[in-house]
């Protein structure tokens, strides 16, 4: 039995949303088998991992916090890359919109006022959008690759970062280490309710998810990105500018993913430190492609990546795994996805051996 | 004819079944060695799935194949193409990116080396007059050149019948004649060739039988040479053909559209470049632009519905200049477009049929407010679309891409002539579509002129502009010629015309095996 891929007439509409539930339990399932291998117990490690952040009531917030900058990054990725627009730079763009976020907190330090946390997330928003602007320019001036360019700028910016962190704004208080110095009151995210650790950013993903599901559906520039992404001659056509689109796409997914660092660095850090940036911004990919780069599809595929976070530290301590399983996991679940995806466009079909002496 | 030869290839009683269609119901004919067989039919009556079957790309549920008298089972292509049936599909399949060569080593099924293989796609194409420079690359040949890449191609396996689906849709007289040179060639040598297409002149000049397809089924085999193309198209479509209705003597309004010394670069290495454009189109009148594939059009096209830019004056739509406007800009002011590439440029395959009317008459009919798309107007508008032009779709949530060619296109014309444009430009405004949707497009198109429109068809058929157009130039190597009245014409001059520098190119002198090509 041979098999062979055979082009669907029509995308599957039933794969579209299967594969990413397939990649997920695909995931669980390949991820016991390479920790059992490793000598750990695989099975205890995916249960572990993928149920008990759920069943543990005192971890959901936790995934409260860890899914809000995921879902608010991976629904700007969304839009992006539904434009056809490879904005990898997200985790730099993150941090950017942290750092001119924490720009004005610092300048804003001896006063008070409700102004000063509006202020600051606005320039984190800026400074993300900013940090986006850099490829969009080059791309629609020179033709440079946004793929590579905004990679690059990721490794710029923590650079960056760092060069603050030990000089200009490093806290005068501080023993010398290198961090700046801790918000205020006025400067930081407050908590939703007394006595939780669930900060107001967790509703304000929501709300960016659902006014982007909303613009990408029903507005002219959620058409537009959708039109050049999938034809841009019939973009050119319908009057629509492909350099438009992609400023348009690197600013709103550099403007989130700024919006999410300001958010973080206000709420659960309150300061800038060297270990900011974990990761988020490239597993925001992740979460844009789970969820089938639709803006609610990112709040359940933001939840998922949340669990294997939360997941992950709960295994380092009750089964000692090391803290690289949660990149393993979320590694095998982008790969399984894009794997899957095939199946969107294709289907497998078993054909029967050619006689011998037939073969090309 | 030699009553105890089997036929080439019989067909008998084939049916195919798809959800919800039935689309071959127990066809059967023959084709003899040798014989020019013509299978017409509107789009939709089961020919492609015919050949389909034919050629291996898909199995009958029903019915036997003879191949010289033995009955055969035709499991995939490369099983049809050893028994010696070649396919040219109306739709090639070449990787853009590659030469010539390449794409046709691609395509063989044994390996051959590739300089044995130059040298023999040289011989092929010597001996069938056939020009093309097998170095090149795909992406910069024009239609007609790419099409002789798929003739090459099936060629060089000496097929004994060669499937030919809508061959000269792209080509001109000249290209059709020097076709059907080649095609006749290959019939007296005993190549047996099925010729799909629903030119019914070019059917009763080249073929010997025609088996007309409607509904799946066969409705007659017949002679094309005893029938006239009326009475051949009214089997094919199963009722009356209508003429198309003009007013014979039209009193054209003031200009509605002027494009004055219209130059701009060639984009790409081997794009073409425009040179000193002009002509003038007055409100109800119907201009041609005439040429052979590759000429321009495409470019000028682009030009005039904004999707480049150029200087502002050198396009003017009723005394005001628009050239500096881009598409959305010129389309409020009353110019609307269609291109000649109906997927992914004149409308988006993976959207709803009201997605694509978003795509270009949202700002003409209201479909926006507050920067919101107004799904309700665009449904209602695409259903009008739908019921004025028969277009066969499920409704206005269809996706594009689940339409055929001709039905697509009717729509895409439906979309752009429902917007009552002033100016209207539109390029092969009915290529692969069928004789009954070619008529009603015309027929639009005359409508909208004689409601006051001024109106641009650039095709490279020109049977069409003949019929269609109060007037016409010619378009080669991006140069326009004076503008002639239709009625004052003669054919050997725009033949002529359209050759221009043309013309020596497809004599360029081409030695067989020569490692270098002489450039034309």
């Amino acid at each position: 039995m041979q098999f062979r891929l055979e082009r669907r007439a029509e995308p599957s509409r039933l794969m579209l949303y299967a594969a990413p539930v397939a990649a997920v339990l695909l995931t669980m399932v390949l991820g016991a088998v390479i920790f059992s291998l490793m000598g750990y117990n695989g099975v205890g490690a995916v249960i572990e991992i993928f149920t008990r952040p759920i069943t543990n009531p005192l971890k959901w917030q936790d995934l409260g916090i860890k899914a809000a900058p995921l879902i608010i990054i991976g629904v700007g990725l969304a839009i992006a890359y539904r434009a056809n627009v490879w904005n990898i730079g997200a985790e730099g763009q993150y941090v950017a919109g942290a750092m001119a976020g924490t720009a004005v907190a610092l300048l804003t330090m001896g006063m008070e006022g409700p102004w000063i946390l509006p202020a600051m997330i606005v320039a984190g928003v800026l400074g993300g959008m900013l940090w986006g602007a850099i490829p969009a320019l080059l791309k629609t001036q020179l033709d440079v690759n946004e793929i590579l360019t905004s990679l690059m700028l990721n490794y710029a910016i923590i650079q960056l970062l760092g060069y603050l962190l030990r000089g200009p704004w490093r806290d005068p208080m501080g023993f010398s280490f290198p961090q700046t110095p801790l918000f205020t009151a006025s400067q930081s995210l407050p908590y939703l309710w007394r006595g939780t650790i669930m900060h107001w950013g967790v509703p304000i993903a929501l709300v960016v998810a659902l006014l982007a599901w909303f613009v990408m559906s029903r507005s002219v520039f959620g058409f537009q990105v959708k039109v050049v992404g999938s034809a841009p001659n019939a973009a050119r056509y319908g009057g629509f500018s492909a350099k438009r689109t992609i400023w348009l796409a690197l600013l709103v997914s550099g403007g989130l993913a700024g919006l999410a660092g300001i958010l973080e660095a206000a709420g659960p850090f309150r300061q800038l430190v060297p270990g900011f940036n974990t990761g988020y911004g490239f597993t925001a990919i992740i979460v844009a492609f789970l969820g089938r780069l639709n803006p609610l599809g990112a709040i359940a595929a933001g939840l998922v990546l949340a669990i294997t976070y939360v997941g992950g530290e709960i295994a380092q301590t009750t089964i000692g795994l090391p803290s690289a399983a949660t990149g393993i996991f979320q590694a095998l679940m982008l790969f399984l996805l894009l794997a899957g995806d095939i199946f969107v466009r294709y289907r497998l079909k078993a054909v029967a051996p050619r006689p011998a002496g037939e073969a090309a | 004819m030699d009553a105890n030869v089997p036929p080439r290839l019989e067909l008998t009683g084939i049916t195919k079944q798809f959800p919800g269609v039935l689309a071959n119901d127990r066809v059967s004919f023959s084709v003899r060695p040798g014989e020019i067989h013509a299978l017409l039919g509107e789009n939709g009556a089961g020919k492609s799935t015919l050949v389909k079957m034919i050629y291996g790309i898909m199995q009958p549920d029903a019915g036997e194949i003879r191949w010289d008298g033995a009955v055969v089972g035709i499991p995939n292509p490369r099983a049809a193409r050893r028994l010696g049936i070649g396919m040219v599909f109306q739709h090639f399949s070449l990787f853009e990116a590659l030469t010539v060569l390449e794409n046709i080593a691609l395509g063989m099924d044994a390996k051959i080396p590739a300089r044995q293989l130059e040298a023999k796609i040289r011989e092929v194409m010597a001996q069938y007059g056939l020009a093309l420079e097998p170095r090149r690359i795909v992406s910069t040949l024009s239609v007609g050149e790419r099409q002789r890449i798929e003739i090459v191609r099936a060629l060089l396996l000496d097929p004994r019948l060669l499937i030919m689906d809508e061959p000269t849709s792209v080509l001109t007289p000249q290209e059709v004649e020097q076709l059907f040179v080649v095609l006749r060639q290959l019939a007296s040598e005993g190549c047996s060739i099925l010729y799909i297409s629903h030119k019914l002149d070019e059917i009763k000049a080249l073929c010997d039988t025609a088996t007309i397809l409607r509904g799946g089924r066969v409705v007659d085999t017949c002679d094309p040479k005893a029938e006239t193309s009326r009475s051949m198209a009214e089997k094919m479509i199963g009722g009356n053909l209508k003429d198309i209705v003009k007013q014979p003597a039209r009193e054209f309004g003031e200009p509605a559209f002027a494009v004055r010394n219209l130059s701009l670069p060639a984009v790409g290495p081997f794009g073409t470049s425009l040179e000193d454009i002009s002509f003038t189109v007055r409100k109800g009148e119907i201009f041609g632009v005439a040429g052979v594939a590759g000429n321009g059009q495409n470019e000028l096209l682009l030009a005039l519905d904004g999707e480049v830019a150029s200087a502002p004056g050198a396009i003017e739509m009723a005394g005001r200049p628009v050239g500096q406007l881009h598409a959305t800009g010129r389309r409020k002011r009353g110019l609307c477009a269609v291109p000649e590439e109906r997927n992914g440029h004149a409308a988006v395959g993976d959207f709803t049929l009201s997605e694509n009317s978003v795509l270009t008459a949202r700002d003409r009919l209201g479909m926006v407010s507050a920067g919101l798309i107004r799904a309700g107007a665009a449904k209602t508008f695409t259903g009008e679309v739908i019921a004025a032009f028969a277009v066969k779709a499920l409704g206005p949530g269809a996706t594009a891409g689940s339409l055929s060619g001709g039905n697509l296109q009717k729509y895409i014309m439906g979309r752009e002539i429902l917007q009552k444009p002033e100016v209207l430009v539109v390029n092969q405004p009915t290529w692969g579509v069928d004789a009954g949707a070619a008529a009603a497009i015309h027929q639009a198109l005359v409508d909208l002129a004689a409601a006051g429109s001024a109106i641009v068809v650039i095709s490279q058929d020109l049977d069409e502009l003949l019929k269609l157009c109060d007037t016409l130039a010619v378009i080669n190597e991006g140069r326009l010629s004076a503008k002639m009245n239709v009625g004052e014409v003669s054919i050997e001059e725009i033949g002529l015309l359209m050759g221009g520098v043309h013309g020596t190119a497809q004599e360029t002198h081409i030695a067989p095996g020569g490692e270098h090509a002489v450039p034309a």
